[in-house]
């Protein structure tokens, strides 16, 4: 037995050469078939949405552009302890800490805050392992839900605390929510 | 003197204590130790972190002790039998007193320096629970300012007195000390005096939690984050022998050399500690090593990872030697019958 001859998945088709009829030669038949197929889909669900008018809901647990929270009281929660840019597999995260002064009570819940934490969110893989690593409830990606957008230039893709802490307002919103519950 | 630690037996001198028979043999079986300190003299007995069971006394009096032993005072008598991980007795004592250490410490481990290389950690994640049962509110002190060089914090503080030990040991002159009693005692220098003697610094390095922390370190950075290496210079107070904590060209931090109890090999002098943070005085000798588990050598690619070798019959997975020359070489043709082999499959 030759090579040619075996079929090891079974489904080895020999190409037959016969010679077409007349009305095969036409190709009406077949244009016809084509075209039923056509009309078909125009009758069946789309399967698509006009994204910028239409936008789908995002799922509760979607994660996207990171969020620096702050606690009722609009001090932020993040005391640079480093875990999340540990726990970080794509090493997307820097941080510096700097002590708190007095004078600066309100802004900031310890006495150790970051000034300055960057995200690349190049390098940021959404992966969500530094909201789990967070000891302190300070990073958060799914409360924003806010895509991370594109961009012309690489260095706009690193965020900084302008971009990732939580803005105030919505802070004493979840403040005013929290007491009237 | 023959002694036996969890079944494991060794030779030792007398007078030797059990921690330190435990730490011959090493592995999994040493006791943890909290104010236990080799290098100085006098230390040990007050954190019972390193309870053992003596389950028979010695060759001349079989009879186990009653009472659970604090394994770094306690003398080896021939014959010893000790049960220190194997033993649930143990075990459950440990973690009651992990549960007494933590009942007053702040837990700010994310705001600490010392986190990553705290004793009092690794003691709570191997014998602490999740959960804190302390719902009373738990005992603070105001901040005390104790110089320019070292923070003293003193709600971290468990009271191990290694640091009473190292200024009365190692400098002529102690200024600070254990004041008050019972919950209130706490670290401190009578009149606020500032501590300057020019070993105080090693104070530290003993410290076995977050309380006194270097302060030309502080909120630097996270202790895994630095880069360890091993460096010394010549320096006419102390060996000149140190780790130093490197980010990027800048010395961060330096620290005596430490060992896997976390003890330094040398006390080192204020000048090593806190004045020389020019990468130009030190001479650079290569990277500490710490342990394999250790959060320092996280992100640290250099370690040597072993190969995996699959018990597999040589060959199985490349083929024979011959025919992988064949294949894949031009420079060796096939025979004429085996090139027809090959074209046709010899089947």
């Amino acid at each position: 037995m030759s090579i040619e001859a075996i079929s090891l998945s079974g489904r080895k088709k020999l190409v037959s050469n016969k010679e077409m009829t007349f009305w095969e030669r036409m190709y009406l038949v077949a244009i016809v078939k084509g075209l039923m197929i056509t009309l078909r889909h125009l009758f069946s669900k789309k399967v698509t949405i006009q994204y910028p008018e239409q936008q789908r809901t995002m799922s509760p647990v979607y994660r996207g552009q990171h969020q620096l929270k702050r606690d009722e009281q609009g001090r932020e929660n993040c005391t640079a302890c480093g875990l999340c840019a540990l726990s970080c597999p794509a090493e997307a995260i820097t941080m510096k800490a700097a002590e708190r002064k007095p004078e600066e009570k309100m802004l900031y819940r310890e006495e150790k805050y970051a000034s300055i934490y960057e995200i690349n969110m190049l390098r940021c893989i959404f992966c969500g392992l530094c909201e789990e690593a967070c000891p302190k409830d300070a990073i958060y990606l799914t409360t924003s839900k806010v895509l991370v957008p594109a961009n012309y230039d690489r260095e706009d893709f690193i965020f900084g605390k302008d971009k990732l802490v939580m803005p105030l307002d919505i802070a004493m919103k979840n403040a005013q929510l929290k007491n009237a519950n | 003197m023959k002694v036996t630690i969890d079944g494991q037996a060794i030779e030792v001198e007398p007078g030797t204590t059990i921690l330190q028979a435990a730490r011959m043999i090493g592995g999994e079986s040493v006791p943890p130790a909290m104010c236990y300190y080799s290098k100085l003299k006098g230390s040990g007995g007050k954190c019972r972190c390193c309870l053992v069971e003596v389950a028979k006394g010695s060759d001349a009096d079989p009879r186990p002790m009653p009472k659970l032993m604090a394994s770094c005072v306690t003398g080896c008598m021939d014959g010893m039998e000790i049960n220190s991980k194997s033993s649930d007795r143990v075990k459950e004592a440990r973690e009651s007193v992990t549960e007494f250490l933590l009942i007053n410490h702040p837990l700010d481990c994310p705001v600490c320096d010392q986190a990553g290389e705290c004793d009092l950690q690794d003691l709570s994640f191997e014998h602490g629970k999740s959960k804190s049962r302390f719902i009373e509110e738990k005992r603070t002190f105001e901040p005390e300012n104790i110089g320019p060089n070292i923070q003293l914090h003193m709600n971290r503080c468990i009271l191990c007195y290694r640091c009473v030990m190292v200024a009365d040991q190692l400098t002529d002159q102690r200024v600070h000390g254990v004041m008050d009693r019972g919950d209130h005692s706490n670290i401190s220098t009578c009149i606020s005096k500032a501590i300057d003697n020019e070993f105080s610094g090693n104070m530290i390095d003993v410290c076995p939690v977050g309380a006194l922390t270097d302060k030309t370190f502080r909120f630097k950075s996270r202790v895994w984050f630095n880069k360890p290496y091993n460096a010394h210079r010549d320096c006419d107070k102390c060996c000149g022998k140190t780790t130093l904590w490197m980010f990027g060209d800048e010395i961060q931090r330096v620290t005596g050399r430490k060992d896997v109890y976390h003890e330094v090999e040398e006390f080192i002098c204020n000048g090593c500690r806190f004045d020389h943070k020019d990468p130009a005085d030190w001479v650079i000798e290569g990277p500490r090593e710490f342990d394999k588990d250790s959060v320092i050598n996280q992100n640290n690619y250099t370690q040597e990872l072993e190969t995996v070798h699959i018990a597999t019959e040589e060959g199985i997975l490349k083929g024979r030697e011959q025919d992988r020359k064949k294949i894949s070489m031009s420079a060796i043709p096939l025979a004429k019958e085996e090139g027809e082999d090959f074209k046709h499959g010899n089947l």
